[in-house]
């Protein structure tokens, strides 16, 4: 426990220390931070669960969308700002900016938390891949219709607002690290918090049979619900930080991008080692060091890259990492081991 | 927000034509979809993809300068290999593990498609000319292109031929009695590994054939190959597997419905409809079954 607290605290130093260390990728950090939040919350329902969604990017999408929406129309009328194309013509004063980000993140993460709750019902009552291929259409059906309502800028997109003229590009991007690293250590504490309690066993006991734990008197849809309103808080949260950081918001290509967010957030979750607390974190940094590391090299390739990046990992590495240490070093996850059946598996091999 | 679709007959009747003989596209699609999900229990996400590269073989002999109606019998030919392929890289290691493996595994290959078709092909919306000129009906009131018949005739062609070979063939049988038992069909001499190799490669040739005829009477794109991915899987799972009046039936009802919410709600929101469609079956479905608490499995 001791030890626990020392590497918690050295995580957190470095992570309020990152930004003056490594200046030049201040952006690379905050988005870093965004995809952890993303795979930890997708490894809720994909990991300890056991529905393997694709239709988180929905929550994602809709909180970008709303966050920029909230933080405009708080102060000018939407539907001429998105048709302006944005800041042409409306200024935001530093204190219309940051009282808008303040009101557009909350409701960004709560309006897809009830969101989840509503249809929660209804998805969460398919299994298997019916689940899977389900959420798949939610997440492209969101992106296909937000791209023709007009208010939002349909087709074209919509700016966001741009950083008021306070500190120049270097506030700009301390200010969104320091907001996605705060989101990320809400998202993992809260999910470390929920992981200590009755709730994960019930969630893996949904898991491994959902009959059984039925019968067991579990209440299998409330637990469902409430584990995909958590993932949805903090997948719109992610989105609304992202949504400004990027200061541009498309309808297939930033906000519900199925063939890239969506996808990386299972892919993350997978290569970290799903079922796991520290998997998602793993794997969200070795992908996003991977992706901007090589992408550049793949210049316009990537998504050749990506493509036989998934089958590579899906086929030969569907346990992750942490499940490779795990079965390498299985005391330190506190298996015991007993040294005979070691001896015997080694010699069935 | 077209509304005219009710008052005149004519526009209703042209967008039921036009939904039929689509819809007998998507269910020479959803046919194969329905082989392979039977016979290896995969969900294949790179159907679609693997219709549009069909379509761009049949592009390619029209810009070639070959009738583009040839490619109906290339691209098959082509496709059967590209399937055998996939199936013997990828797909023979994830054919006995969860589904969801196959799912993730044939959604990196479908963007790996998509891209490398951007790269081959460019991302322009293209479209072999047939120049089979159009039928008039109605006084001219209802506009039917011929290559949308020949279309949906060679479609009907190439499904029946299919049930009979699956009928009487030797190969044929394999594939039905691994489908029905793959242990059994296993002891009793079948090679299931290649009977599995066969049925995707017969799955990847339908996708040829029907991307041939698509490129001949729609347009193709390489990112177009998701919704007939979705499409296919939302026939199947409203036919059902192995019922194959089935599928052409529901095929031919979505087609209809995609020209009805084309005219109704306009063409950006035709694949957002598809899509919608899809969770729309899904929940219902759910909700019908979970009355006997049963669940969609």
């Amino acid at each position: 426990m001791n030890k626990n607290i020392i590497l918690y605290a050295a995580i957190l130093i470095f992570g309020l220390a990152a930004p003056f260390i490594f200046p030049a990728f201040k952006v690379q950090l905050s988005i870093l931070c965004v995809l952890i939040v993303l795979a930890t919350t997708w490894n809720i329902q994909g990991g300890e669960m056991g529905y393997n969604t694709f239709g988180n990017i929905l929550f994602y999408g809709l909180g970008m969308y709303l966050c920029a929406s909230v933080q405009v129309g708080m102060f000018f009328p939407l539907a001429e700002w998105t048709e302006s194309g944005g800041e042409k013509t409306f200024v935001h004063t530093p204190a219309q900016f940051f009282q808008g980000m303040a009101v557009g993140l909350v409701v960004a993460a709560v309006i897809p938390t009830v969101v989840a709750g509503l249809i929660g019902y209804a998805i969460l009552g398919l299994r298997g891949h019916y689940f899977a291929i389900c959420t798949l259409g939610l997440g492209v059906a969101a992106g296909e219709i937000s791209g023709g309502i007009e208010i939002i800028g349909a087709g074209q997109g919509f700016t966001t607002p741009p950083f008021p003229n306070v500190g120049g590009l270097e506030a700009r991007g301390e200010f969104f690290y320091f907001l996605s690293f705060g989101a990320l250590v809400l998202t993992f504490l809260a999910v470390r918090a929920i992981y200590s309690t009755r709730f994960k066993l019930i969630l893996n006991a949904i898991r491994d049979n959902e009959d059984k734990a039925e019968a067991m008197g579990i209440e299998t849809m409330k637990y469902k619900i409430i584990g995909w309103m958590v993932s949805a808080f903090f997948c719109g949260l992610a989105g609304g930080i992202m949504g400004g950081l990027v200061g541009y918001i498309d309808s297939t290509d930033v906000a519900f991008d199925g063939r890239e967010m969506g996808v990386f957030m299972v892919l993350m979750a997978i290569l970290g080692g799903k079922g796991t607390l520290w998997g998602p974190v793993i794997g969200a940094t070795v992908f996003h060091v991977f992706k901007e590391g090589f992408w550049t090299f793949f210049l316009g390739w990537q998504y050749v890259a990506l493509g036989v990046l998934i089958v590579v990992i899906v086929i030969y590495f569907p346990e992750g990492i942490m499940g490779w240490l795990r079965e390498k070093y299985p005391e330190r996850f506190g298996e015991v081991v007993d040294e005979a059946d070691r001896k015997a598996q080694v010699e069935l091999k | 927000m077209d509304f005219m679709v009710f008052q005149y007959p004519m526009i209703t009747i042209q967008a039921c034509l036009d939904g039929i003989l689509l819809g007998v596209l998507f269910a020479l699609i959803a046919y194969g979809m329905a082989l392979q999900w039977g016979v290896m229990n995969i969900i294949n996400i790179a159907q679609g993809d693997l219709v549009i590269l069909g379509g761009y073989i049949a592009y390619f002999m029209y810009l070639y300068g070959i009738h583009p109606a040839w490619g109906v019998i290339v691209s098959p030919f082509i496709m059967y290999f590209v399937g055998v392929g996939i199936y013997k890289l990828v797909i023979n290691k994830v054919v006995d593990r969860d589904l969801f493996i196959s799912i993730l595994a044939t959604f990196g290959i479908s963007i790996l498609f998509m891209q490398l078709m951007n790269f081959a092909f460019g991302a322009d919306v293209v479209l072999a000319n047939s120049g089979y000129g159009t039928t008039f009906l109605f006084d001219s009131n209802v506009v039917l292109p011929n290559s949308k018949i020949f279309s949906a005739f060679v479609s009907i062609v190439f499904a029946i031929c299919l049930v009979i070979y699956m009928k009487k063939s030797k190969l044929g049988r394999a594939i039905r009695a691994t489908a029905q038992n793959a242990r059994a069909a296993k002891i009793l001499g079948v090679d299931t590994e290649k009977v599995y190799a066969a049925t995707f490669g017969i799955n990847a040739a339908l996708c040829g054939v029907a991307g041939a005829l698509i490129s001949i009477t729609f347009t193709i794109h390489p990112y177009m190959g998701l919704p007939y991915t979705i499409r296919s899987f939302m026939i199947v799972i409203v036919a059902g597997l192995g019922n194959l009046p089935g599928v052409a039936m529901s095929g031919m009802g979505l087609g209809v419905f995609e020209e009805f919410a084309d005219y109704l709600l306009g063409t950006e929101f035709r694949i957002g409809s598809v899509f919608l469609l899809l969770v729309l079956i899904l929940v219902y479905r759910r909700f019908k079954l979970s009355r006997k608490r049963e669940y969609l499995k």
